[in-house]
């Protein structure tokens, strides 16, 4: 989770810009500043990149999920109409699982989705009563933040704003959890 | 992955729109008081919910023999209304997922409120799944239950019983799909809410959100697995649904030409509602800048593909009646042609086939009064299409001696009303209270589709980020 820590002393970096903020992480990793997090309204592609961000594994678990989904539909329909009781509908095999392939299908989409926007939530650590940590409440709106954690950077303060300054940040704010 | 797109594209989003111009013109009607307009449609939408609902509760009251049904024809308006609706929440889903894989920016000012249509009409499909048991309690039938009503389970062999499953995995995975596309347009709501409430609820229903470069890159990998399980499932409920027709030994329902002919229908059917719902939409809200004439036209050019689709599978179901030499098959379709029934299949004829080949003209296709109108036409020929099938099949049993007419009720018709009700009450509650069009996904287009203004998107003069004036590097 990449925010929760959040109790000390941060310099959030205001951009106007999505393009301004995605070369200005270039910009301030190569100034030796290790940025906390940037928060932008919509998906700014290469950003989880620039940053650093190990890929997601969301596409692992999605397909864990699915493949459960298809053993449980093929369990379910081989115990009830292969073993439990089997009937003979139309002359057809009372156990095929061609005939189940809708079954096993919805099954699958059902649990791939379903476990992946579970897994989703839970990796965010989001739910209905957690309340986020925002830096700057207009980064649902217009504005791109660039927060730093001054605790975990060894140069100072004013030189830091001087470099976000530099990047292209409109304004540099202090927030304090 | 950035792409490249032509100047010579029309600009998807008129009136050269900042990203918090976007914010303000598609939360105004959120966070404002209800319009007049607004309050009158929904005025109209419950009063004609609750004389549905009545009806509804005196017909499982009563019993389905208030419905016109009779021996030989044994469903009629209830599975005609039932596959109607569902055709009609195709289009949400083939929107935001097919459209999504297929890269098409102007899905993003239609998805939200597509998918919202969907789920509405799926509700109300399922509605008449509820009613056409006449005994709705005992509803959970359909789910392969552990033997306590004896030794049987469910028929997994049986189309009806994969109805159950496709129909609510459908609902389902619509609706988490919708949710998530909410998440994000729900925070900005709640950071700009000025009221405890509200801060509350939307945050509440926003879970969490902060945007932070690592959930967006999460959610973006989100949306494209949850776009490429629900293309095949969009595909896969309508075709459960023909075969529910299909795999039966009734002439005119018993072809392997169904599950492609009642997808391409759906699809019809669910952009003729949306193109309805839509300009609807974008006068009350004034989001013409948003829902341009060019979506519009893209989702004609839709209609007249799938239409043409239709068009095509009446005409082959034609032939190849006559074509296997199967008498049974061969008279089932003389006789929706020319039998009893003759007006329902023309009916259905000109509304699907010959009235949405005006789209052909580039000038009807940009027009808002022809849309509206054949889009209405459309839904109307849909509605006849799966009647045709239905009744004019059923109504010729195979003995002369059992042949009969359906002649609705009262109560046929009320229920159908009820269903409007239901979707109109709905939807209007989802148009005041939820951003209508996708915020966070308007806003990712707007450098690469929009109007160009002198500096770029924010408002901020930067002259090295204005577009390049023959081709926009588009950041996707």
């Amino acid at each position: 989770m990449s925010d929760v820590n959040g109790n000390g002393k941060f310099l959030v970096g205001i951009y106007d810009d999505d393009d301004v903020v995605l070369s200005a992480v270039k910009e301030v990793k190569g100034a030796g500043v290790r940025i906390q997090e940037v928060y932008s309204p919509f998906p700014i592609h290469g950003l989880d990149v620039a940053l650093g961000h190990p890929r997601s594994r969301l596409g692992i678990a999605a397909f864990l999920f699915g493949l459960s989904g298809t053993l449980t539909a093929l369990a379910l329909t081989y115990y009830t109409e292969g073993f439990d009781w089997p009937m003979i509908v139309g002359g057809k095999d009372s156990y095929s699982p061609v005939i189940y392939v809708p079954i096993i299908f919805e099954l699958t989409v059902l649990f791939c989705a379903l476990g992946m926007v579970g897994t989703f939530l839970i990796s965010n650590g989001m739910g209905p009563t957690v309340k986020p940590l925002m830096y700057d409440l207009r980064t649902t709106d217009n504005k791109f933040a660039m927060a730093i954690d001054l605790s975990k950077n060894n140069i100072g303060e004013g030189d830091i704003e001087q470099i976000l300054r530099k990047s292209g940040a409109a304004e540099v704010n202090i927030k304090q959890f | 992955m950035s792409h490249v797109t032509s100047a010579v594209r029309t600009p998807l989003v008129t009136g050269g729109k900042t990203y918090a111009d976007v914010t303000e013109d598609i939360s105004r009607q959120v966070e404002g008081k209800p319009t007049r307009e607004w309050t009158i449609a929904f005025t109209i939408s419950v009063i004609v919910l609750l004389y549905g609902t009545a009806c509804v509760f005196w017909t499982w009251w009563e019993g389905l023999g208030v419905w016109g049904l009779n021996k030989t024809v044994g469903w009629a308006w209830d599975i005609t209304n039932f596959v109607w609706w569902v055709g009609i929440g195709h289009a949400g889903t083939l929107i935001s997922a097919i459209l999504l894989l297929f890269r098409q920016k102007w899905r993003t000012a239609v998805n939200r409120a597509a998918e919202a249509m969907t789920i509405f009409a799926v509700l109300c499909a399922a509605s008449f799944i509820l009613m056409h048991m006449g005994r709705p309690w005992l509803a959970y039938w359909a789910l392969p239950l552990p033997n306590t009503f004896g030794s049987l389970w469910v028929n997994f062999k049986s189309p009806l019983v994969w109805d159950v499953f496709a129909i609510s995995t459908y609902f389902t995975v619509s609706l988490v799909f919708w949710y998530m596309g909410l998440i994000p347009d729900l925070a900005t709501i709640r950071d700009r809410a000025r009221s405890k409430v509200s801060r509350y609820i939307y945050g509440a229903f926003a879970m969490g959100w902060n945007g932070s470069a690592k959930t967006w890159a999460r959610y973006e990998y989100m949306s494209l697995i949850l776009a490429g399980l629900s293309t095949p499932l969009v595909l896969s409920v309508h075709t459960i649904v023909s075969m529910d027709f299909a795999t039966s030994v009734i002439p005119g329902w018993h072809t392997t030409i169904f599950p492609p002919y009642f997808v391409a229908g759906a699809i019809f059917s669910g952009f003729a509602m949306v193109q309805n719902l839509v300009l609807i939409i974008r006068v009350v809200f004034k989001l013409e800048d948003y829902i341009t004439i060019e979506h519009i036209e893209s989702m004609n050019k839709v209609i007249t593909l799938t239409g043409s689709i239709v068009g095509v599978a009446y005409l082959t179901e034609f032939f190849i009646a006559w074509y296997s030499g199967v008498e049974f098959e061969s008279y089932a379709f003389i006789n929706r042609a020319t039998g009893p029934y003759w007006w329902a299949y023309w009916a259905m004829m000109t509304c699907n086939v010959i009235t949405p080949q005006l789209f052909w003209s580039r000038a009807i296709r940009r027009s808002i009064v022809w849309t509206f109108v054949l889009s209405v036409i459309v839904n109307i020929g849909m509605w006849f299409e799966r009647f045709v099938i239905i009744v004019t099949s059923l109504h010729r049993d195979y003995l002369p001696s059992s042949w009969a007419m359906f002649h609705p009720t009262l109560f046929d018709i009320s229920d159908y009303i009820f269903s409007f009700g239901f979707f109109f009450t709905l939807f209007l509650l989802f148009a005041k209270f939820l951003p209508v069009v996708n915020m966070a996904e308007v806003k990712t287009i707007i450098k690469s589709s929009s109007e160009k203004l002198p500096v770029s998107v924010s408002g901020v003069a930067k002259g090295e980020r204005v577009a390049n004036p023959t081709f926009n590097k588009d950041v996707e």
